[in-house]
C-alpha cells in the first residue's frame, strides 16, 4: 500500500550536527533541490567560529535552517517544524527553539553515555520521556549507514562520514525533493575519489529507501511551487550576489575590476568568488593587511579601475585613514563591510548591524561618504551595481553595509537580463590645455577623473587640503571651509530614489522602519500583524547617506515609528538628529536575525502604548 | 615617439619648493629631474607616489602624475596602481620613518612580491617633518626631543632589511653625489621589478652632518667602499675580504691585493649582499655605496596579468549572462 501524502503550505527544517558532520553541505543540497521545485525559500546557516571545535560539544554545533513554502518567504523561519540532530549536542543546543509537536530526527547511535555526559545530559532524552511532546524518530543513522556500505571498499570512517547523505536521502524522500541533482552534484564533487563517491551515493539512496519502505515514516509531504514571476532562476547567497554585482558593474562600465582584500569572516567568500573569474579581467589582490587592501584599491581607482575593498568590522577600523584619503582625493572607491558581531573580534560568525556609525563617521575631520545597505541576499547584486554607479559618477567612497545574515543566507534569484542592466559608462578627463584637477561638474560636483597616461593632464593630488579648482596645496582658512562644505554638499546631493512606504490602507498606526538585513524579518512580522487586523506600515532604507529626499515627510506622517536594529540604536540616532523625530528603537544583538514573534510583540507594545 | 626630447625643465613643476635651506632633498629632486629625460618615458606615464614626511613632498615638484598619500602607505597604493596599470613607470618616495616605521609592513611585502616600483628611501635618520624625534634608523643613544636620555632601540639597516625581505634590487647612494645617484637611478630603472634605493640624506635642521664621514673631503674616500659590479670592493684605504666565513674590512696594506673581493651584484645567494650590508655599523666607519644586489626575478604585475591572459586564452573572455546563470537554475513559466 502506498504511503499517505500530505500537502503543506510551508515547512522549516533545521539540520544540526557537529561542525565536522557536513550540515552546511546537507542544507545547501536540500536548498538547491527545493529551489528547483519552485518553492520560495530563505536560509540561515549558523556555525561556530572554530573550524573544528571539539567533537560533540555544544559550542561545536553547526546548523543550517531552511524555510520553504508555496508562497513568498521573507525569513528563514522562527521555530523549525523539523529538527535533524546528528548528536546529543545538536539536540541540546537546538531543542529550546523547537515547538512542541515538531518532528525530531536523531542519530540514536550517537546517544552514548559518554556523549550524553559531555553535554550535561544526566539521563538519555530519547528514553526519559522529555521528548514526549515531539514526534521523535530515533534512528541508528550511523550503523544503518555503515551496514549499507559494508560491501563497498571504504574505511569505516568514510562510511560513517556518509551518514549526512543518509539523512539527506531520508528528508529528500519525506518532502518529495528530486534526487537527480544531488546525484549529479556528488558525481562532480567526488569524481576523483570513486570510493567516497560510491559511499555517498549509496548512503543517499539508502536514506531515501528507508523513508519509502519502513513503517517509521508513514507520511510524506508535498509543498506546491510558489507563485513567482516567470523567468530563469537560481539560488544565491548575499556574498556571491555582491561578487556578481561587481563583475556586472565592471562589464557595464568598461572599467577593470580591482579587488584589494585581506581575509576576514564573513567577507572572505567575496574574495574567493572574485578570484575565480579572471577571464572577466578581474584582478584580486590579497594584501598584507587591510590598510594595504584599501590602499591598493585606491591606487587602482586612481589608475582608472573600479577599486573595491571587502572586509568586516575589525578590518574596516584599519581602513579608516585611507578612506579619508579617498574622500580628499575625490576618487571612486567601494568599501564592502560584511558586518559581524563586535566590538573587537566580537562574534566572527554571527550577524550584527553595529558598524553603521563607524561607516558614517569613523574618520578624522569632516569626512563624508555614501552609505548604502542591501535588504536581502539577492539585493546584494543590485546594491553592488548601485555602489559602482554612485562611486564612479560622483567620485566618492561608497560603503556597502551587508552582514553575516544575508552574506551566508540564500534565496531564489530571478536572473536579470544582462542587456537590461543600466549602462555605467564613465568618461575619463581628456587631454586639454590648462587642466584643473579640482574643477567640478556643476550638477554632480564631481571633479574630473584624470588618470595617469593621459597626455597633458600631469597633476599632483594628495591628502593635504586642496585649493579649489587647481588642487594645489592650500592652508587658506576660507578655502578649507569652502572645500569641507563642498565635499559635504557633493555627498548630500547624490541622487537616490525616494523611500517607498508599504501602507495598504494608508492609515497605519505605526511605521516599522528598518535598514539592511532586517527587511525580511520586519516584513514577516508586518504580514502577521496585518493578518491579525493591525494597521502597520513598513518602509526600508537602502540609502542611509544621503537619506532619500522624502524621508522627513514619511517620518512626519506617522506618529509612531518603530526602528528595529541589530545594534543599540544607530539608525535611530541618525533619524533623531537629522529629523528631530522621536522614533522608538527596538534592539537586540544576539548575533541572530530578529524572530517574527519578537517583532510582533515589539510592535504591539508600541501600538498599545 | 617624437616628443620625448625632454629636458630637466620639462620635469620641473611650477610649485615653490618648501624644504629648509640646505636640505639634502633639494639635490635629490634636482638629480631626479635631470635623470628622467634619459628614461625615454613620456611624462604622463610617470607617477610619483609618496607617503608623509618632508621627503614625501617630493611629488609636488615633479611635472608628472603624482600622489602625496598617507603616512607609510605609498607602497600599498602604488602596488594597486602598478598591478592595474603595468605600463606605467612608478616611483615611490618615502622617508626612514615612513618606510621603516609606520609603513614597514608595506615595504617588505612590495619587495617580496617584486612589484615594479622604484622606491627612493630618503634616510636622514630622523623624523624631519614632526621636528626631530629619533627614527628607526637613528643610532642607539640618539638624543632627541622624545629621547632626552638617549634612544634605546637598535636601528634598522634598510639594506639588510630589504635583502631579508627578498628584494631583487637593493642599492645605496648619497644625496650630494649627483653622479652616483644618477648611475644608481639608471641601474634601478633598468631592473625589472622592485628596486630599493636608500639615499643618505642630510637634514641640516634636526640631524646635521649625520653622514659627515661620507661627505667630508678628508674622510669620504677612506670611508666609502665602492660597489661596482666586477670590480674590487675597496675604499682609498681599505678593502673587503672573506675571513672566517664572513666579510671583513681591512687596511689595504695588510692584505694581498688579490684577496680583495670582486663585487658580484648578480650573486644568486642573498647572503652575499647581506654580508656586504653588515659592513657598515651604525657609526658608519665604512659604508658600502652602490648596488648591493641586482638579480632577475619574475615581476609581480606581469604574473598577475599573465594569469588573466591565460584564463582568457583557455576559457575565452567572460560572458556575463553565462556567469549569472551558472550552477543549478530552473525556469518558472
Ligand atoms: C598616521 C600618521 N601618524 C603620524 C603622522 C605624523 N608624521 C608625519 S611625518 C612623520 C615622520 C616622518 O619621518 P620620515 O619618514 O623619516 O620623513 P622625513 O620628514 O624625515 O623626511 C610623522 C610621525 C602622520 N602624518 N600620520
Ligand atoms: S626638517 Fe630636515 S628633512 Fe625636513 S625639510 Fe628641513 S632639512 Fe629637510
Ligand atoms: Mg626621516
Amino acid at each position: 500500500m502506498s504511503k499517505q501524502v500530505v500537502s503543506l503550505n510551508q515547512v522549516t527544517i533545521r539540520f544540526a550536527g557537529d561542525s565536522g558532520d557536513g550540515m552546511q553541505l546537507t542544507g545547501d543540497r536540500f536548498t538547491i533541490d527545493t529551489a528547483s521545485l519552485g518553492n520560495d525559500l530563505s536560509t540561515l546557516p549558523n556555525f561556530p567560529a572554530e573550524i573544528r571545535a571539539p567533537q560533540g560539544t555544544l559550542h561545536g554545533v553547526s546548523s543550517f535552517q531552511l524555510h520553504f513554502a508555496d508562497h513568498h518567504v521573507k525569513t528563514p523561519g522562527d521555530a523549525p517544524d523539523v529538527l535533524v540532530a546528528m548528536n546529543p549536542a545538536a539536540l541540546k543546543a537546538n531543542i529550546k527553539e523547537i515547538a512542541r509537536g515538531a518532528t525530531i530526527i536523531v542519530d540514536s547511535d550517537e546517544f552514548t553515555s559518554r556523549n550524553l555526559s559531555k553535554v550535561g545530559y544526566e539521563t538519555n532524552p530519547l528514553e526519559d520521556g522529555s521528548l514526549e511532546s515531539y514526534k521523535l524518530h530515533a534512528l541508528p543513522l550511523t550503523s544503518m549507514t555503515v551496514n549499507a556500505l559494508a560491501e563497498l571498499s571504504v574505511s569505516r570512517k568514510d562510511a560513517e562520514r556518509s551518514k549526512n547523505m543518509f539523512a539527506l536521502g531520508l528528508l529528500t524522500w519525506m518532502y518529495h525533493r528530486p534526487v537527480e541533482a544531488t546525484e549529479n552534484f556528488l558525481n562532480a564533487k567526488f569524481a576523483k575519489k570513486p570510493d567516497v563517491l560510491a559511499a555517498n551515493l549509496l548512503a543517499f539512496k539508502t536514506g531515501w529507501n528507508y523513508g519509502e519502505t519502513t513503517e517509521d515514516f508513514a507520511v510524506s509531504y508535498e509543498i506546491a511551487p510558489a507563485k513567482m514571476e516567470p523567468g530563469k532562476y537560481r539560488n544565491i547567497s548575499g556574498n556571491t550576489a555582491l561578487a556578481y554585482g561587481l563583475i556586472a558593474a565592471s562589464q557595464r562600465s568598461g572599467l577593470k575590476l580591482f579587488l584589494g582584500s585581506y581575509p576576514i569572516t564573513p567577507a572572505s567568500e567575496i574574495l574567493h568568488e572574485l578570484s575565480k573569474h579572471k577571464k572577466f579581467g578581474v584582478i584580486t589582490f590579497q594584501a598584507e593587511d587591510e590598510i594595504a587592501a584599501v590602499g591598493s584599491a585606491l591606487g587602482a581607482s586612481y589608475g582608472g579601475a573600479l577599486g573595491v575593498t571587502t572586509t568586516s568590522g575589525p578590518g574596516l577600523a584599519l581602513k579608516t585613514e585611507a578612506i579619508g584619503l579617498a574622500v580628499m582625493l575625490e576618487l571612486p572607491l567601494i568599501i564592502i563591510d560584511v558586518q559581524r558581531g563586535g566590538p573587537s573580534t566580537g562574534l566572527p560568525t554571527k550577524t550584527e548591524q553595529a558598524d553603521l556609525l563607524q561607516a558614517m563617521f569613523g574618520r578624522n575631520g569632516e569626512s563624508p561618504a555614501v552609505v548604502i545597505a542591501p535588504s536581502h541576499a539577492t539585493d546584494c547584486f543590485d546594491i553592488a551595481f548601485e555602489a559602482a554607479r554612485i562611486a564612479t559618477q560622483y567620485r566618492v567612497p561608497v560603503f556597502i553595509l551587508s552582514d553575516g545574515y544575508i552574506a551566508n543566507g540564500s534565496e531564489p534569484w530571478k536572473l536579470p537580463k544582462v542587456e537590461e542592466l543600466p549602462d555605467l559608462h564613465v568618461e575619463f578627463a581628456k587631454t586639454q590645455e590648462n587642466f584643473l584637477p579640482y574643477d567640478r561638474d556643476p550638477k554632480t560636483l564631481a571633479r574630473p577623473w584624470a588618470i595617469p597616461g593621459t597626455k597633458g593632464l600631469e597633476h599632483r593630488i594628495g591628502g593635504v587640503e586642496k585649493a579649489d579648482k587647481t588642487g594645489d596645496i592650500s592652508y587658506d582658512p576660507k578655502n578649507h571651509d569652502f572645500m569641507v562644505r563642498t565635499r559635504a554638499a557633493k555627498v548630500a546631493g547624490v541622487e537616490v530614489p525616494n523611500l517607498e512606504v508599504d501602507d495598504p490602507t494608508g492609515d497605519a498606526k505605526v511605521l516599522l522602519l528598518g535598514w539592511g538585513s532586517t527587511f525580511g524579518p520586519i516584513g514577516a512580522a508586518v504580514d502577521a500583524l496585518r493578518a491579525n487586523g493591525e494597521k502597520v506600515a513598513q518602509a526600508h532604507l537602502r540609502y542611509i547617506n544621503p537619506f532619500p529626499k522624502n524621508l522627513g515627510a514619511v517620518l512626519a506622517k506617522y506618529d509612531k515609528v518603530l526602528v528595529p536594529e541589530m545594534n543599540l540604536g544607530q539608525l535611530a540616532m541618525l533619524l533623531r538628529s537629522q529629523f528631530l523625530k522621536d522614533v522608538t528603537s527596538y534592539n537586540q544583538v544576539r548575533g541572530l536575525p530578529f524572530s517574527t514573534t519578537e517583532l510582533i510583540e515589539a510592535t504591539m507594545a508600541v501600538l498599545n502604548d | 615617439m617624437t616628443d620625448l626630447t625632454l629636458t630637466k625643465k620639462d620635469f620641473t613643476s611650477d610649485q615653490e619648493v618648501r624644504w629648509c635651506p640646505g636640505c639634502g632633498d633639494y639635490s635629490i629632486v634636482s638629480t631626479v629631474q635631470s635623470f628622467l629625460p634619459e628614461l625615454g618615458v613620456a611624462r604622463e606615464n610617470i607617477v610619483f607616489i609618496s607617503g608623509i614626511g618632508c621627503s614625501s613632498r617630493f611629488p609636488y615638484y615633479m611635472e608628472t602624475f603624482g600622489m602625496h598619500s598617507i603616512h607609510g602607505r605609498a607602497p600599498a597604493i602604488a602596488t594597486g596602481l602598478a598591478i592595474s596599470r603595468p605600463e606605467l613607470s612608478i616611483f615611490v618616495v618615502t622617508g626612514d620613518g615612513d618606510a621603516l616605521s609606520i609603513g614597514g609592513n608595506h615595504l617588505i611585502h612590495a619587495l617580496r612580491r617584486n612589484v615594479n616600483l622604484k622606491i627612493l628611501l630618503f634616510n636622514n635618520r630622523i623624523y624631519g617633518l614632526t621636528k626631530g624625534q629619533y627614527s628607526p634608523t637613528s643610532e642607539q643613544g640618539k638624543v632627541t626631543k622624545s629621547t632626552p636620555a638617549g634612544s634605546l632601540d637598535t636601528p634598522f639597516n634598510p639594506i639588510s632589511l630589504a635583502i631579508g625581505a627578498e628584494a631583487s634590487f637593493v642599492a645605496r647612494s648619497i644625496d650630494s653625489d649627483r653622479k652616483h645617484l644618477t648611475e644608481t637611478l639608471r641601474a634601478a630603472s633598468a631592473h625589472k621589478g622592485s628596486a630599493l634605493i636608500e639615499i643618505y640624506q642630510n637634514c641640516p635642521i634636526f640631524n646635521d652632518d649625520a653622514y659627515q664621514i661620507v661627505k667630508d673631503g678628508g674622510t669620504k674616500d677612506g670611508a666609502i667602499l665602492r660597489l661596482v659590479h666586477g670590480e674590487q670592493i675597496k675604499s682609498s684605504t681599505h678593502g673587503v675580504i672573506f675571513e672566517a666565513g664572513s666579510m671583513k674590512v681591512v687596511p689595504l696594506d695588510s692584505v694581498n691585493e688579490s684577496d680583495i673581493i670582486v663585487h658580484n651584484a648578480n650573486h644568486p645567494d642573498p647572503a652575499y649582499a647581506f654580508a656586504l650590508s653588515r659592513l657598515s655599523g651604525s657609526q658608519l666607519d665604512h659604508v658600502p655605496v652602490g648596488v648591493f644586489r641586482d638579480v632577475e626575478r619574475a615581476e609581480y604585475s606581469t604574473l598577475v596579468n599573465d594569469q588573466i591572459a591565460d584564463a582568457i586564452a583557455k576559457q575565452g573572455a567572460g560572458d556575463l549572462s553565462a556567469l549569472l546563470s551558472s550552477g543549478d537554475t530552473w525556469v518558472v513559466q
